[in-house]
């Protein structure tokens, strides 16, 4: 049990009770725990344990009244870690749902570090994956407490004991809840070693339709960073410079500190802050600041000359990312050679809650509420930023209103601008930073965007026998502490998706040409196969045209040994009813991608209007993620996930004159609305592979599914995204 | 100067400018967060909250031009068609991140109370001001209309 012998919480855990029996919601006894143990500063933060309470590992809290908290380690941004790792600890307990609540857990790296990367983070779709034997272990060990505190209670073998449903029994009449048992479990050694229980005897896993545990979302309770209220705290709103790559030369605070309720007018690395005690005179205040901008190092590039200069580079030889085969002998012996490119532009995540986040510094340290994505990160950033230690920055995850990747920022950058706007205010007090709509769309990061070449030889019987696909783009991972992944030039989330195709093709080569620009770059929701999944699978459209065959039998014919892919696209084809007859005004289209482990086919259905105008009208989604822990989520992820995908299929674009962003709030930034959106039919192929996530890869299936419904429709290849909503 | 609103049946002195939208005046003067920021330019739906019982966006009221009507915000949602929506909501699992429901909420709420059965264009009509960026609109539809359903039961 690697998370209970590395990190040492029991003992942690009784020192706690015995030195701080504190219990509080805001700078409470963890942050006073790991301030003051010795050895503890690196290490972070503890959950809060209150007298009586059994904290039976880093996971599995138990209190007197029985309530189980379950301590999640992955941020909740609508993805549904607090039901989804919930379910799995309590599963392992026997507990009861109802008595099961989700808290998110403190930045603690050595406690809570995502097993797929080795810090604390959310993303690339792990929180089930990574956490899925962690979270049975942490329960079956919790279990194991408790029913050895029974069984010294009652005096009978552990053995006949039973758990079901949060209460412990045995057979001679006696029985115990959880919260009953708590203080005398707490006692009981951490055994060494538990046993799992045998899927077959999963009772919440694979259950439909457990209630959520991501509370006050409809009623307006739940606390985003935005809502955070503290004592005395502020509100700061940053100018930004208005192109990418400029600063600021000088500034006049004259005219903002008059404004009412402006309390201070600060420098920070990118802008100029004015903090006010109200958000509206914050932004007033801002609005009237005189910053003379410098200019010289700025931006001056559009996205149109971008692509060109992509397009230019695509003509040059790039770096292998994957090849195999003889790719020149294979395009000799084609009998057809068929050619495509593909453009792809920047695109903003646009959460719903626009970038923000709380920093208060004291003499005590940093403290920072946040839905942020990288607690360990965040912590790095901000201690490099005030010159502090990582442990010295106590970080309160928060729910956070959507993400897609944002606040996975490699360079922590808003969470940083908020701790550089409250050393330079100098008072203890909170400060709330702010960005508009303008200012986080203005700001990115950004999907990069990408240049594609694809060339493929059929045979004579129809049959790819070469491959080349050619990529152009920045790379998201260089200039930041990620750089250490790139490997031999290759960012590897460029050419994800596109290197491990479903298809077996015998001459195949993924090159990458990595480009730069002073456009910041982030991974936005499904990362590399946001534009792998679109080429590859459009592109396989207009071979199966050219081979004069069926879109679906084309992709059949060319499967290689993983049986998954083959399942997923047969199920979308069978509940979609493919290959039977259309009106002339509807047609559908079919994708099949994987991404972080998860196989997702999806066939798209279109209705065209008198006016040459389609609508996505339904989708079905096949998708086998392993073992099934919560399938409505997974629907649930499904159905948003091709929600999202589709803004960009259809309509969201960020594009760049003069080194500034044009489209800077929704009246520009065209997203999916209800209008827009289709019935969603989603199919989860039963499976006892182990979980792998859901959040992200239904994403990048949606928009070569629609565009080759377009291309069945039409005959017109689609080369560009978005692809508008006209036939 | 200070400016009086009337929100969820109860009169609140706000000491700020008239030109305050009704948002900030919600937030950051009465305290009450339940209301989102999303855009600022009445584009994404996030601040609807009822003005006598019509939708609007809060985000570009100013509360000198709102006087003595009543203002309803999520928290005071206390009507029969809002308790049907919100119970809909939660049985239909709708919420992902949840940023934008309160705003979802007011919205159909509004709806339902203009039109008890509405069909998939009344939705489209009054819902597609609400933007959803984690795309629950498929599951928005049908509880709005799980809602619709709830209510004439209980009417018969």
């Amino acid at each position: 049990m690697r998370y209970i012998k590395e990190p040492k919480i029991a003992d942690a855990v009784s020192i706690s009770r015995r030195v701080f029996f504190k219990k509080s919601a805001t700078i409470g006894a963890g942050f006073t725990l790991a301030m003051t143990l010795p050895g503890c500063v690196a290490a972070g933060f503890t959950p809060d344990v209150a007298e009586g309470e059994l904290m039976a590992n880093a996971f599995v809290r138990i209190s007197p009244d029985n309530t189980v908290t379950i301590i999640i380690k992955h941020i909740e941004f609508g993805q549904g870690t607090f039901t989804g790792l919930a379910t799995i600890a309590a599963e392992e307990m026997d507990a009861d749902w109802g008595q099961i609540v989700s808290e998110a857990a403190p930045a603690n790296r050595k406690l809570y570090a995502n097993g797929s990367w080795g810090t604390q983070g959310t993303g690339g779709s792990t929180a089930i994956a990574n956490s899925y034997m962690q979270m049975r272990e942490a329960g079956a060990s919790a279990r194991h407490m408790l029913v050895a505190a029974a069984a010294q209670q009652w005096s009978v073998p552990a053995s006949q004991i039973i758990v079901s449903k949060g209460v412990v029994s045995h057979k001679s009449g006696v029985s115990a809840s959880f919260g009953e048992l708590a203080e005398a479990a707490s006692n009981q050694p951490v055994p060494d070693k538990v046993n799992l229980k045998d899927p077959k005897d999963f009772i919440l896993i694979g259950l439909d339709n457990l209630p959520r545990k991501d509370l006050g979302k409809t009623d307006g309770t739940a606390i985003f960073t935005q809502d955070i209220k503290l004592p005395g705290m502020l509100t700061a709103v940053v100018a930004h410079p208005p192109r990418f790559g400029a600063k600021v030369k000088s500034f006049s605070k004259k005219k903002a500190t008059a404004v009412k309720g402006v309390v201070n007018v600060v420098e920070v690395p990118n802008g100029v802050a004015v903090i006010a005690d109200t958000f509206w005179n914050a932004k007033k205040g801002r609005d009237a600041l005189t910053i003379d901008w410098d200019y010289s190092e700025a931006m001056t590039e559009s996205s149109v000359e971008l692509m060109q200069r992509y397009r230019k580079v695509g003509d040059d030889e790039g770096l292998k990312a994957h090849t195999h085969g003889d790719l020149d002998g294979a395009f000799k012996r084609a009998v057809k050679i068929i050619e495509a490119d593909y453009e792809f532009p920047y695109l903003a995540h646009a959460t719903m809650e626009p970038m923000n986040c709380v920093v208060q510094i004291t003499d005590d340290g940093v403290e920072v509420w946040n839905g942020s994505q990288s607690p360990t990160g965040d912590q790095l950033g901000i201690a490099a930023a005030l010159w502090t230690l990582p442990g010295n920055v106590k970080v309160n995850t928060l729910f956070a209103g959507g993400s897609f990747g944002r606040r996975s920022n490699k360079n922590s950058d808003y969470v940083v601008e908020t701790a550089h706007i409250a050393k330079q205010n100098g008072q203890p007090v909170p400060i709330k930073l702010v960005w508009t709509r303008e200012d986080d769309t203005n700001a990115g990061y950004f999907r990069p965007m990408y240049f594609h070449k694809l060339r493929a030889g059929l045979d004579s019987q129809g049959k790819i026998i070469a491959w080349q696909h050619k990529i152009v783009g920045q790379s998201v991972m260089s200039d930041s502490v990620y750089a250490a992944f790139i490997t031999n030039g290759i960012d590897s989330t460029s050419v994800e998706g596109a290197t491990s195709l479903p298809y077996t093709i015998p001459n195949f080569e993924v090159q990458l040409k990595t480009v730069e620009s002073q456009v910041p770059v982030l991974w936005w929701r499904s990362v590399g196969s946001t534009h792998t999944a679109y080429s590859t699978e459009a592109f396989m459209d207009e071979l199966a045209a050219a081979a004069g065959q069926d879109p679906l039998v084309f992709r059949r014919a060319h499967l290689g040994d993983d049986p998954r892919y083959k399942a997923v696209l047969d199920l979308a084809a069978e509940k979609s009813d493919w290959g039977s007859a259309l009106p002339a005004n509807r047609s559908r289209g079919v994708a099949v991608h994987k991404s972080f482990g998860s196989y997702v086919a999806q066939v798209a259905e279109l209705v065209v209007d008198g006016q040459g105008q389609y609508k996505v009208d339904k989708v079905v989604c096949a998708v086998d993620c392993g073992v099934a822990i919560n399938p409505d989520i997974i629907r649930a992820q499904m159905e948003g996930g091709i929600g999202y995908g589709l803004s960009p299929a259809l309509m969201s674009e960020i594009t760049i004159d003069n080194g500034a962003v044009v489209e800077s709030n929704f009246d520009a930034q065209k997203v999916v609305r209800m209008r827009d959106m289709p019935a969603v039919d989603v199919h989860i192929i039963a499976s006892a592979e182990p979980p792998t996530g859901v959040g992200e890869p239904a994403t990048p299936v949606i928009a070569p599914a629609v565009a080759n419904a377009l291309f069945s429709l039409s005959g017109k290849v689609r080369h560009k995204l978005p692809l508008g909503i006209r036939v | 100067m200070a400016i009086s609103l009337k929100i969820n049946g109860k009169k609140h002195s706000v000491d700020t400018e008239p030109d305050t939208p009704l948002l900030w005046a919600i937030r950051d003067h009465v305290g009450m967060t339940g209301t989102k920021f999303g855009c600022g330019i009445a584009s994404c739906g996030a601040c609807t909250v009822h003005l006598n019982g019509q939708p609007v966006r809060s985000c570009v009221m100013p509360i000198g031009s709102i006087g003595d009507q009543e203002i309803t915000t999520i928290e005071g949602l206390d009507s029969m068609e809002g308790k049907a929506i919100q119970a809909a909501w939660d049985e239909l699992a709708v919420v992902q991140c949840g940023y934008c429901q309160s705003g979802q909420i007011m919205s159909a709420t509004a709806l339902l109370k203009t039109n008890p059965t509405p069909n998939d264009a009344d939705i489209d009509a009054a819902l597609s001001g609400n933007i959803c960026r984690c795309a629950t609109y498929a599951r928005i539809r049908n509880a709005v209309k799980h809602a619709s359903r709830t209510i004439s039961v209980k009417e018969v």
